[in-house]
């Protein structure tokens, strides 16, 4: 059975450069409360291993790693 | 465990620090940059470092000096210092973010215009920008006190969310504390 995840919050860094989307996403990261879930969208190709050092580095769980045509969609789970 | 060791006398001096303060700090790594340069493609790099590794879960010291003071100051000081040879480099070096120089093909502003040109069209975030992240992030900025005294720069005349200005010996125990420490 596929429980569908919804995100709590949404971050859209499409169209923004390292370190953006990373310093967005952690920026938020820190507001938020233990468990939630995090969408985020990005275009630069870079932020798909940047994510996953990211999520190492923090121990912010990465989820989903996805990318449709140019968009690269990220779902993140506060620890 | 040796027998020498064990037959030592416990003193009350050697009682080892708490176990939740020790996990505290093996928990946060540490940073620290020297950023010495004023130069724009040095600069930027120290900015998009420092404030990732912040949002990386680091903590992460920057000590600024010498040149690498000036972008740290207000932008609207236009001349800083109290001599006219203080004045002198601040006229030759405009200090604040907005003005910083390439190392190589300056070409009389030429150079960063277009770098900046360039980061605009590829979206890359600006050094006003980064440093505005860096600080949210709680990157914490040490101003050199020599440096800013040989510049003639006052606490005034630095932006809002520097730390206290210190010197050497604060820089390298920041550094050998540091799991990693670069000199940009």
């Amino acid at each position: 059975m596929t429980v569908l995840l919804t995100a709590d919050e949404l971050v859209d860094a499409r169209g923004l450069s390292c370190p953006m989307p990373i310093v967005k996403t952690a920026t938020l990261v820190r507001t938020l409360a233990s468990g939630k879930v995090i969408e985020v969208l990005a275009t630069d190709p870079g932020s798909v291993k940047d994510f996953e050092a990211w999520s190492r580095s923090t121990g912010n769980e990465l989820i989903e790693s996805t990318q449709e045509e140019s968009v690269y969609r990220f779902l993140i789970r506060k620890i | 465990m040796t027998t020498a060791l064990l037959e030592r006398p416990i003193t009350p001096t050697a009682q080892p620090q708490p176990a939740i303060e020790l996990e505290a700090k093996a928990a946060t790594k540490q940073l620290v940059i020297i950023n010495w340069s004023g130069d724009l493609d040095k600069v930027w790099p120290v900015l998009i470092l420092s404030s990732t590794a912040a949002a990386s879960g680091l903590a992460v010291k920057v000590f600024i000096t010498y040149w690498g003071l000036l972008p740290f100051v207000k932008e609207d000081r236009r001349i800083v210092g109290h001599n006219w040879m203080q004045k002198m480099l601040a006229f030759m070096q405009r200090p604040g973010i907005s003005h910083v120089k390439l190392t190589k093909m300056n070409f009389f502003g030429m150079g960063p215009w277009m770098m900046g040109k360039l980061a605009k069209q590829n979206n890359v975030a600006s050094p006003r920008e980064l440093l505005d992240a860096a600080l949210a992030l709680g990157v914490e900025f040490v101003p050199c006190q020599m440096t800013m005294d040989m510049f003639g720069l006052t606490r005034d005349d630095m932006i809002e969310g520097l730390g206290e200005p210190a010197g050497a010996a604060t820089a390298i125990e920041m550094m050998t504390n540091a799991q990693s420490s670069l000199f940009i």
